[in-house]
């Protein structure tokens, strides 16, 4: 990258450079270029000559910063000229479960004051745990004129004041999507906010918000967004209301009802049932929020071309999941709560041939006092029927060694596999042993791995395998697991593609995480909280590589030696400024 | 359990508390150590810590007075009652559940690794030897593995960990807001939205009616202590006829024969508008039908009894 730092400098100058072995044009490559749309395959080609650096960097229209802190806002715009859609991604992602200090930073204002100055026609910007705030929303409202796209997960520090002033400014506004966020939800009035002469919404997704929204005002919007094909209501919006939407938008192709458990009569509920078999095009199916099985029946004409239901706030039980299911048999993604227990997922393995990718989302994770969720043998009634599946997220109670082992040998293709086991450090329930070789049996089949994350009783032994077997692996999340020094460096010293490792309570110290010194410069980060790694540790990895940025937060209370949470991660930029106190920067 | 009792180095009183009856006898206490109650196999206050025949030494179902914050022992264990296990781990942790780790893993409030149990490092050195702090509300500990089998029951309490199981906030707040506890069918129909379900109660003879809420008992005895307690200033003057006034005050068991005996029957207004007797159909289903009380005299239920019979036979 060094050697592309003299090409900056150059950035004025015609691109029209001579003398260049490549046969082809400028204008030429950058048309082939432009057709590259993933980023790993731009950043590739970018690494060829400084030609194709340069026709690569001049077609990029989209750019995606995995970690926001990795480069800075100038390097950016100095790089590419004509973004129109931005990707960032800020926190890491055990902040989803409130292990990072609340103001520990990724703030998106400096970015968009620097897009405001460079990127006047910026289009999209997609933001995952960033930091945003109503300033923001409305700062990016005024300074984009061209604004299309917006998509927020994940995300926090705004309220639903600063929806209003997106959906003020925004004319040309066709995507608000709003995910996951830890957001201020003062009241549903900003959809009112809309102009009259508003047409342009394709997707609308608020299933994010708690609060009731202005019902007409939405109304009146789906109304005259015609093209609109993305509809995520949230909870407040009753069955009926849902219908009177659907009137209007039968070209939905994806649908987030509200609530699902109002007391209809007969014709309204024949209204519902019609209303959505006139939505042909609908392939996302998602909401159902305290769906009655009673209803659910008027799903099924709607739902011939089904690919993805997500039942994940329905708690279904199992019956009713399988009456649900024969209507779906072209179902590839498929979300649900444990409340359909073993049964429920036999009828999924007997009725989904197609399916590629299961989560299981526990209904009541922090009481003991359920017995019932999903074990081992739900999971392997799905591998049965299903041969496709390869992404799955599984929480349960009880895993075996043998179940897993079944598992992957029905579907080898796994190429993200999350299983938690809930209660942390939990054996075979059977054979009371360590759950090593049900990972060693998934990482030694799936030879496709991308994504592991593990649970359970897991010695040294689970990472030896890892890093022995899992070649493709970008991605391990570990917890509660591990004997000693030697499993992380196992890891460390295997697994060539590993981009992003998560560590969190096990024994793993400053040996282990020295041990990857030459690793973490290609990988994206590493975060180790609640180990075993010291102050000292941190900064002799600071002193060994100055490239890599690392980061302690400390925990009230705990030994001044202890660093209990590290951030480690690349960055061209140097360390970062706007680290609040609780942030240390080695 | 909520008065402060003379505690020994671990904060274990003498005195057996109700839970440990059953395992005193096992107890060493030539030396005080206690060692079976440092595994705290302790059950839940007022509870014969029934899952320790079961369970083994694989229940670590902590009392409250674990947590120091909450309930019972909470006064007791801020004299400064040193939790110390003589388990020689590194440094010198100042308790169980203090934040410091005593050179290992934890932070202050994270569940420690896999191989610990609380009893467990007594026992054997190793991996994780941290002690383990109770998060939230739940003050119980999940088992470790204090024997080398951490298997774990499925009724054994947990300590609430930060960020765990790793489930986004948005799911976690939703989920709790509607929990979806659906054991049976009659669960699901009666988790109408409503949090509460209030019934007027009559009874015969006084002067004005009470309002109870269903929501909060969970069996007719439950409803039928509370009715009487209720009702107990009602019925004194009927105590005469009985010849029992020499009685002090009006004991449960007394009103009990009131209400279940000749004097009174405990009906119910079900959303047909029949009059059923309390007690035939399960306790959810009632709950649901359930629109008002009626401590009935006996007298006049004599016709009751058949009709209700009838309809119960014909809706099973």
């Amino acid at each position: 990258m060094e050697s592309f730092e003299l090409k900056r400098s150059k950035d004025s100058v015609n691109s029209d450079q001579s003398a260049h072995w490549s046969s082809f044009p400028d204008e030429v490559l950058e048309r082939v270029l432009s057709r590259l749309k993933s980023h790993r395959d731009r950043s590739s080609a970018s690494l060829v000559c400084k030609d194709w650096y340069h026709a690569e960097r001049w077609s990029r229209t989209n750019v995606f910063i995995g970690n926001c802190y990795s480069v800075s806002q100038e390097i950016v715009v100095r790089r590419f000229s004509r973004i129109r859609s931005v990707t960032l991604k800020g926190k890491p992602r055990f902040s989803d479960f409130n292990l990072v200090p609340e103001n520990w930073g990724a703030n998106i204002h400096a970015w968009l004051v620097v897009f405001a100055a460079k990127y006047p026609f910026l289009e999209e910007l997609r933001l995952k745990r960033m930091a945003i705030n109503d300033q923001s929303l409305e700062f990016l409202a005024v300074s984009f004129p061209n604004f299309k796209a917006l998509s927020l997960l994940s995300c926090d520090g705004f309220s639903t004041n600063g929806l209003a002033a997106i959906a003020t400014h925004c004319k040309n506004l066709t995507e608000l999507d709003i995910q996951e966020n830890d957001i201020d939800d003062i009241g549903g009035s900003w959809l009112s906010c809309f102009p009259e002469s508003f047409t342009s919404l394709e997707v609308l997704n608020f299933a994010n918000l708690t609060s009731d929204i202005n019902f007409d005002a939405l109304e009146k919007l789906v109304g005259r967004c015609k093209s609109m094909r993305v509809l995520k209501l949230n909870r407040s919006v009753s069955l009926e209301q849902l219908q009177r939407l659907l009137v209007n938008a039968p070209r939905l192709a994806e649908l987030g009802t509200g609530s699902f458990s109002q007391e209809l009569i007969v014709r309204e509920y024949e209204e519902l049932e019609s209303a959505l078999s006139n939505c042909k095009n609908m392939h996302t199916l998602s909401g159902l929020w305290d769906a009655k099985g009673i209803y659910l029946p008027a799903l099924y004409p709607a739902c011939t071309h089904l690919t993805f239901l997500n039942l994940s706030y329905a708690a279904l039980q199992s019956l009713e999941l399988a009456k649900l299911l024969p209507h779906r048999r072209r179902l590839k993604h498929l979300w649900v709560l444990d409340t359909v227990e073993d049964k429920g997922l036999e009828a999924v393995g007997l009725n989904c041939p197609l399916l590629e990718e299961l989560r299981v989302f526990p209904a009541d994770p922090f009481d003991d006092e359920i017995v019932h969720g999903v074990t081992d043998a739900g999971f392997v009634a799905v591998s049965f029927g299903c041969p496709r599946l390869h992404y799955v997220l599984y929480f349960c109670r009880q895993m075996t060694n043998a179940a897993v082992a079944t598992i992957v040998q029905n579907c080898p293709d796994f190429t993200h596999f999350r299983l938690c086991i809930m209660n942390p450090g939990q054996p075979d329930h059977l054979t009371n042993e360590p759950m090593d070789e049900a990972f060693g049996a998934v990482v030694k089949t799936c030879t496709k791995l991308q994504r592991l994350s593990v649970s359970g009783r897991l010695t040294d032994r689970t990472f030896e395998y890892i890093g022995r077997y899992a070649k493709n692996l970008e991605t391990l999340s570990v917890a509660f697991a591990g004997s000693s020094d030697w499993g992380m460096q196992c890891v460390l010293g295997g697994c060539p593609k590993l981009r992003k490792l998560e560590i969190r309570d096990c024994p793993f110290g400053n040996a282990a995480l020295l041990s990857g010194l030459e690793k973490y410069e290609s990988m994206r980060s590493l975060w180790m909280s609640a180990c075993n790694v010291t102050m000292n540790g941190c900064r002799l990895l600071a002193r060994e590589m100055p490239r890599l940025n690392i980061e302690v937060m400390k925990e009230d209370g705990s030994d001044d030696s202890q660093a209990d949470k590290v951030y480690v991660y690349r960055s061209i930029a140097g360390p970062r400024r706007d680290a609040p106190r609780s942030v240390l920067t080695l | 359990m909520s008065k402060p009792i003379e505690h020994d180095y671990i904060g274990l009183s003498e005195q057996p508390f109700p839970s440990m009856e059953k395992s005193s006898d096992a107890n060493d206490k030539k030396n005080g150590l206690r060692l079976k109650d440092t595994e705290l196999r302790l059950g839940l206050p007022g509870s014969n810590s029934p899952e320790r025949e079961v369970h083994d030494q694989n229940v670590l179902s902590l009392k409250s007075f674990v947590s120091g914050a909450k309930r019972g022992f909470a006064d007791a264990l801020d004299g400064g009652v040193k939790w110390v296990f003589s388990r020689g781990s590194g440094g010198g942790s100042e308790g169980l559940f203090s934040p410091r780790r005593g050179g290992n893993n934890n932070g202050g409030n994270d569940l420690s690794g896999p191989d610990s149990g609380l009893g467990g490092p007594v026992s054997k050195d190793g991996d994780a030897q941290n002690p383990l702090v109770v998060q939230e509300k739940k003050c119980q500990v999940a088992s470790g593995s204090s024997h080398g089998n951490g298997n774990t029951s499925a009724t054994a309490s947990k300590a609430q960990v930060v960020g765990w199981p790793p489930i986004r906030s948005f799911r976690k707040n939703t989920m709790a807001s509607h929990p979806t506890k659906n054991d049976d069918d009659y669960n699901a129909e009666a988790k109408l939205g409503s949090g509460c379900l209030y019934v007027k109660v009559s009874m015969d003879g006084a002067p004005y009616l009470r309002k109870v809420d269903l929501k909060i008992y969970g069996s007719y005895k439950e409803l039928s202590t509370a009715l009487e307690k209720m009702f107990s200033c009602f019925t004194i003057g009927q105590c005469g006829s009985h010849g029992v006034s020499s009685r002090d005050g009006l004991s449960e068991s007394l009103l009990i024969d009131l209400l279940h005996g000749s004097e009174y029957v405990l009906t119910y207004e079900d959303k047909d508008g029949d009059w059923m007797l309390v007690g035939d159909v399960p306790w959810v289903m009632f709950t649901n039908s359930c629109k008002r009380l009626r401590i009935m005299k006996s007298t006049e239920a004599i016709g009751l009894a058949p009709r209700a019979m009838e309809k119960c036979k014909n809706r099973t």
